[in-house]
């Protein structure tokens, strides 16, 4: 098993954390993992993105130039990696100002409005488990039970009250996801 | 009377202190290093801390001090001796670790780290010779050169607008928080010596205090560097030196 | 079990200093290795192992707090990014000259001057071939993952330590940055005075009236004593020659193609040689783990059955002129890399080699 993800937004949405508790859920799952950071020219115009990488093998390129999972959370970052999917894989975007929407129909299409969901739930913070919710009900590469260990390690301890929260954010990502082009 | 009659023990009057080598210094003779070194070893011996001593030597002349005093020692790059001390006195804090420094050491390359030094407070001894010239690398000027005063590299005397002011470094260090005794002494006389030797041994006694930083400069000649005999560079020193770099203490807490 | 942690390269140092018996650490703010002093800051050693933690003025100053805390026997550390390792040139070239053990770790950025602050690996030449001035040399280890990074802290320190010389983990900012598993094995507690004494009887800890003073320096005015240091410390390189190499290789048995490649760059070619591999294209990757003493025997020992060799780095081309004096004429020898921060992904390097040995 090996899935290859990137989680391209602006900054503050949460990616690189987003990125770091699904990297723990994976090191929980007894797999290997690694999450690398924006880097070079896909740093510029203020988006954020990281790419991780679960595997049940050693993991050899931190640095991709395709992705089996693509996560867009704004219009940038959809222009710049919808045509980095590889053929067969995902694409979830967010469609909270999104002008241009993704054209491929050789990849399987999600949309998840997780402004709106965390607006729901009350709590902007939520917003990237919102997202990391719907990934994990199109690809559940990670138990659930590996994700709530995975907050454990990933949160700081005195805002371990807070993980509950994070899960039924998650579970409301599961159920806020509209398929936009099934493969 | 044969030599052999006077060499007794009931007619001693002066021991070298042991802390001393017997390796003959390389200092011209009439500099004040020699007398510098002896009273440091002489506190070193009086305070029974040989073992707990660490000497950090700079570049300049006296490199080479760890050729004469017994104690361990540290060689510095140029100007870095401070850094040495702070993390060796951090390291073992029940030592006693001195910088032996001189002014184009201390004043020119080595400001930030003696400044910062001093600033953190660390609990170490700085001896500071301040001769006003470069001696080792043949007499140039030094940051601590007197206005009008040549050197071979202000043949025709040290010039404000060509070269800057003379730098009071121990007024500048004696506005830090972190230094407790800030001294400025000389050893052209037998009084001076004395004052000076009392000096260097509050310094040490206090970095076992943690009090912070000790720092003693001592107004010293450079005959050779002068190109004046040692009498007349004592003069000199008195003379022109002494006003600019007035002697006492700057603080004491 | 050992227990398992998701964290940068950088701060893998950091744990690993703590946990690996490091007296102390000195050093001075730069990205991207910022991380290393954090992480040490928010972990409070000094009040768990006694280690010193201090921010320095600069580099300079980090450097030579690190000489004198070298001086004492102590295993101290510090850690800095290119412009900064560039200052401590001065100090790492004294401690060469003193024959003391310390560890610096590089994590290098694009440059020349203030660069940027994406990876590179163009301090290859300043940290293997020498940096500082004088003719002397560095154990240096070149780390590909976090755990890497963990494990080379103790690695290094022995290696300093065997040699009386300075050990310079040169990583990279994908190294630093990238957040992996590190497992963290048993703890070293550090060492005593007592121990300190016994092992290093050359440091300077104040002198006992059974020993005569010890000095540390790296002057000699006299030619001859000058020389017999430098042959001293050649001795030393050609003994980590013969005694130290570490390497590795992917694919290499049946290799025709091979490719050296060292940090994170090892990695991305490795994926590269599964993508020639799936064509039909039987290439093999030799990952030099150690910089200097660099693997020269075992790269002449894949000489016979290769066609060609090439050079994969984030420079200009440095690491290939140890390639090529290792291949010594016997094969041609290539090069591929990406300056400025950008990073070689696989498929690039997989069209470069093709390009380089004229295949379809």
């Amino acid at each position: 098993m090996k899935e290859e993800i990137i989680i391209a937004g602006f900054g503050g949405q949460g990616v690189l954390s987003m990125g770091k508790i699904l990297a723990y859920s994976g090191i929980m799952q007894n797999l290997e993992v690694t999450w690398m950071p924006s880097y070079g020219p896909e740093m510029r115009g203020g988006t954020a993105n990281v790419t991780v990488i679960l595997s049940d093998k050693k993991i050899s390129s931190p640095i991709l130039t395709t992705y089996d999972t693509v996560i867009a959370l704004n219009q940038q970052s959809l222009d710049k990696f919808e045509s980095r999917v590889k053929p067969g894989g995902l694409l979830i975007y967010d469609p909270n100002g999104i002008t241009h929407l993704p054209t491929r129909k050789d990849i399987t299409v999600c949309s998840i409005a997780a402004v709106d969901v965390a607006a729901e739930l009350g709590s902007a913070k939520v917003y990237n488990m919102v997202v990391l919710g719907a990934l994990l009900k199109m690809k559940p590469i990670v138990e659930m039970e590996n994700v709530t260990k995975g907050l454990m390690k990933s949160i700081p301890e005195r805002y371990h009250n807070l993980i509950p929260m994070n899960e039924a954010a998650i579970e409301k990502g599961k159920q806020s996801i509209q398929i936009i082009n099934q493969l | 009377m044969d030599i052999k009659d006077i060499i007794k023990p009931e007619n001693k009057v002066y021991g070298k202190t042991p802390i001393l080598t017997d390796n003959v210094m390389h200092y011209c003779p009439g500099c004040s290093h020699g007398v510098v070194h002896k009273i440091i070893a002489e506190v070193i011996e009086e305070m029974g801390i040989q073992d707990k001593t660490i000497g950090i030597s700079p570049v300049g002349c006296s490199v080479f001090a760890y050729n004469y005093l017994d104690i361990d020692w540290q060689q510095a790059a140029h100007g870095r001796a401070p850094a040495l001390a702070t993390a060796t006195k951090r390291l073992y804090p029940d030592k006693y670790v001195f910088t032996y420094q001189g002014d184009g050491d201390l004043a020119s390359i080595g400001t930030a780290e003696i400044m910062h030094a001093c600033n953190r407070g660390e609990n170490i001894v700085v001896i500071f010779i301040n001769n006003a010239i470069y001696g080792m690398t043949g007499g140039q000027m030094a940051p601590t050169t007197l206005l009008g005063m040549k050197t071979a590299t202000t043949p025709y005397g040290r010039d404000a607008k060509l070269n800057g002011f003379p730098l009071k470094i121990t007024e500048l260090i004696a506005q830090l928080e972190g230094t407790c005794y800030v001294t400025r002494q000389s050893v052209h006389t037998a009084a001076a010596v004395r004052k000076a030797k009392a000096a260097i041994r509050k310094a040490f006694e206090n970095s076992a205090k943690d009090k912070g930083t000790s720092f003693v400069e001592i107004v010293s000649t450079c005959n050779s560097g002068w190109k004046l005999s040692p009498v007349k560079a004592n003069e000199w020193m008195v003379e022109h030196m002494f006003p600019f770099y007035q002697l006492g203490d700057l603080k004491d807490r | 079990m050992a227990e398992k942690i998701l964290m940068k390269g950088n701060e893998a140092i950091a744990y690993s200093a703590i946990r690996n018996g490091v007296d102390g650490y000195f050093g001075y703010p730069i990205t991207p290795q910022s991380e290393v002093m954090e992480t040490l800051m928010a972990e409070k050693p000094w009040e768990t192992t006694g280690m010193v933690v201090l921010q320095a003025e600069s580099e300079t100053a980090s450097i030579n707090m690190v000489y004198g805390g070298a001086c004492c026997g102590k295993k101290v550390m510090t850690s800095s990014s290119s412009p900064g390792i560039s200052l401590m040139c001065e100090g790492l070239s004294y401690m060469a000259g003193a024959e003391l053990p310390c560890l610096v770790v590089n994590v290098v950025r694009g440059g020349p001057g203030l660069g940027t602050i994406q990876p590179g690996q163009g301090d290859y030449y300043q940290i293997v071939k020498g940096g500082g001035h004088g003719d002397y040399r560095c154990v240096v280890l070149s780390p590909a993952s976090a755990q890497d990074m963990y494990d080379f802290v103790d690695k290094a320190f022995e290696l300093a330590f065997k040699y009386r010389c300075p050990a310079v983990i040169l990583a990279d900012g994908v190294i630093g940055q990238m957040m992996e598993k590190v497992e963290i094995h048993e703890t070293k507690p550090r060492r005593t005075d007592e121990e300190i004494e016994r092992t290093c009887p050359w440091a300077t800890v104040g002198k006992r009236a059974d020993r005569p003073r010890n000095i540390i320096t790296s002057l000699a005015l006299e030619s001859d004593v000058q020389e017999a240091t430098n042959l001293r410390l050649q001795a030393k390189y050609r003994k980590m020659e013969e005694e130290d190499v570490l390497y590795s290789t992917y694919m290499t048995e049946d290799a025709e193609y091979l490719f050296v490649a060292y940090g994170c760059m090892s990695r991305i070619v490795e994926t590269t040689v599964d993508m020639l591999r799936e064509n039909g294209i039987k290439a093999g990757l030799l990952r030099p783990i150690t910089l200097f003493p660099f693997p020269t025997k075992q790269i002449q020992a894949l000489v016979p059955q290769i066609k060609s060799a090439m050079s994969i780095e984030l420079s200009a081309g440095q690491m290939v002129d140890d390639v090529r004096l290792a291949v010594n004429g016997a094969v041609p020898v290539g090069f591929y890399g990406r300056l400025g921060g950008n990073i070689c992904t696989p498929q690039e390097i997989f069209d470069a080699f093709k390009k380089f040995n004229n295949l379809q």
